[in-house]
């Protein structure tokens, strides 16, 4: 009984983990923040490379969330 | 010397042969499928949600394939060709939907799963005891899917033009037709499970086609330098706003925003998460889907390989691009870099790509048509076997109206009606997502915010002659967005303005909510 209330709350609540997501939001809904051309990586262009490197680090961040928050 | 046609574009034997083939492939496929992780199809559940029995790996081809659908492969590198940077705004979309699939809608799930809901439609009738606001969801999310389906079929003209095949009439329609009644046949006799199938062969096709594009294209026009150089200023950057406005800053920004919020509200979406086995399996693809995201941000730059190239200029092409405008500049770019039997791997990718989502679709509408509509108000005590009957037929209906309205009425209003379908599907996030949460808000100032919110909307698309984004006026401030999230302001300011009245006039609202606290978690 004990173990299946410790696992409710453990799903159910929140959790700090949860502001990397934020974070998340913030930085790709302020264009402002990434709409330059330098630093460029082979030939690209700032904006483009890095809007495709946040894709890979959101990934991350879901993966870091879901083990950190016990599966 | 290839045969030269009514079009112009010259018929492509070899990539035509491969084409038909993996076609007929994934037909048979299609059609195998009713017999995968065996179910009894005479059940809803089992027929519509393929036995929600979809591991992590499955619901990761079959979301991956219902989510990044062929005329987005078409579209979204059109769009870079045509307007430049805006058009990558579809990666912060689908960077910024996955926080969300992976904290709210496994609580979709569960609450689905325990009450045995099909549609986002059942949740709300139970959760709210209403079913006129039910039927609301379930009207908005066919409306909104509707103009979806047809322009998957535009993904597949655009290959077969480009594959040379053409004629007049009647026969100019009859290759999509005959894809058409073939996915219609598999889709009615193996449900959810034959896109779940088809999903896996057409996603291996298109990753490849992909990365084949990524390792040989940008060789053969010199490196990414020389290609960005080739991209005209005014295309390679968001112009930066003046004083006083938003500028493309903001509408780029509620763009990506909008998008995502509407994107899980979406009946195909929801059918394919809903399908899954647990919510664990929706979690873990939150991490993995991310995967079509960044494949999705490279053929965004295939628009500029495109002008790198000069393609739109060159003479075997103009027919082409004249026909099908923008959306040419994919097929375009594959006839050019890719030897005969290639372009036919990579066009049955694309058109085997717009089945995969025009199936889900289907069976997403015919799963709201008969839960929420015919169940509701026409035959309410229907029997397990007539209720899946019916879904079948809906799944029929509903395709082959997409069919004769592709055929029938020009592809441009395809194209802005399912503009439109974003604006109206985001008006059902309060009741749905947010109905997750919270039963605070009264049902009927729901469907009011609803109403509202689709109502301004359509009209604020109208006025802006059916652009996505809206220059609101702040005082001398004036703020373009996306006309999806400034409606959906809207209609939560109504809902929550109504709630206090409606229950006041309703008088004490008895707790009608058939769902409770733990139904939403595992």
């Amino acid at each position: 009984m004990g173990h299946v209330g410790t696992e409710q709350k453990k799903r159910g609540a929140w959790s700090w983990w949860y502001l990397l997501f934020a974070v998340e939001y913030l930085v790709l809904l302020w264009p402002a923040l990434y709409n330059r051309v330098q630093p460029a990586l082979l030939g690209i262009p700032f904006f483009y490379w890095f809007q495709l490197a946040c894709v890979v680090a959101g990934a991350l961040v879901t993966a870091v969330v879901y083990f950190a928050c016990g599966e | 010397m290839p045969a030269a046609n009514s079009t112009g574009t010259p018929l492509n034997a070899a990539a035509l042969t491969i084409f038909v083939a993996l076609f007929g492939l994934v037909s048979v496929l299609g059609f195998a499928a009713a017999r995968w992780r065996r179910g009894d199809l005479g059940l809803l559940h089992e027929w519509g949600l393929g036995g929600r029995r979809f591991g992590t790996l499955v619901t990761w081809f079959l979301v991956g394939g219902d989510l990044y659908t062929a005329y987005t492969f078409i579209a979204v590198p059109a769009l870079a060709f045509g307007a430049g940077a805006v058009a990558f705004f579809a990666v912060p979309f689908t960077i910024l939907v996955y926080p969300l699939l992976f904290l709210v809608i496994p609580r979709l799930w569960h609450v689905c799963h325990k009450r045995r809901y099909i549609t986002a439609g059942d949740f709300v009738r139970g959760r709210f005891a209403n079913r006129w606001l039910a039927l609301a969801v379930a009207l908005t999310g066919i409306a909104a899917t509707m103009p979806y389906i047809a322009l998957q079929l535009v993904g597949i003209q655009v290959v077969l033009g480009a594959l040379g095949v053409s004629g007049a009439g009647i026969a100019a329609d009859l290759p999509l037709i005959i894809a058409f009644v073939v996915l219609a046949a598999f889709t009615y006799s193996s449900g959810l499970r034959a896109p779940a199938a088809i999903a896996i062969v057409k996603d291996i096709l298109i990753y490849t086609t992909a990365l084949a594009a990524l390792l040989v294209i940008p060789a053969q026009l010199g490196g990414f330098g020389k290609i960005f150089a080739a991209v005209p200023a005014g295309k390679l950057l968001l112009a930066v706003p003046g004083p006083h406005t938003g500028g493309t800053y903001s509408a780029y920004a509620t763009l990506a925003l909008g998008s995502a919020l509407a994107q899980f509200l979406y009946p195909h979406s929801l059918t394919g998460v809903l399908s899954a086995s647990s919510g664990r399996a929706i979690r873990r693809n939150a991490a993995m889907l991310p995967a079509y995201s960044l494949m999705l941000g490279f053929l965004a730059l295939f628009g500029y390989f495109v002008i790198a190239a000069g393609l739109d200029k060159l003479p075997q092409y103009a027919s082409g691009f004249k026909q099908f405008g923008n959306n040419f500049a994919v097929p375009a770019l594959f006839l050019h870099s890719f030897p005969s039997w290639f372009v036919g791997v990579a066009f049955a990718a694309i058109g085997i790509g717009a089945l995969v989502p025009a199936a889900i679709m289907s069976i997403a509408s015919a799963n709201l048509y008969t839960r929420n509509v015919h169940r509701e108000f026409i035959n309410r005590n229907p029997t397990p076997r007539q209720e899946s009957q019916m879904a079948k037929w809906a799944s029929l209906i509903v395709k082959f109206g997409a069919l004769a309205f592709i055929v029938v009425v020009p592809t441009q209003y395809a194209i802005q009606l399912q503009l439109l379908g974003g604006i109206w599907m985001i008006q059902t996030l309060p009741a749905v997502m947010i109905g997750l949460y919270t039963r605070w808000f009264n049902p009927w100032a729901l469907l009011a915010g609803w109403a509202v919110g689709m109502t301004c909307g359509s009209l604020m698309a109208i006025a802006t002659h059916l652009t996505p984004s809206f220059p609101l006026e702040l005082g001398h401030y004036t703020i373009p967005g996306y006309t999806a999230v400034y409606t959906l302001l809207l209609n939560l300011a109504v809902a929550a303005a109504l709630t206090p009245l409606c229950n006041a006039v309703g008088g004490p609202r008895a707790r009608v909510d058939e769902t409770c606290a733990a139904d939403y978690r595992a």
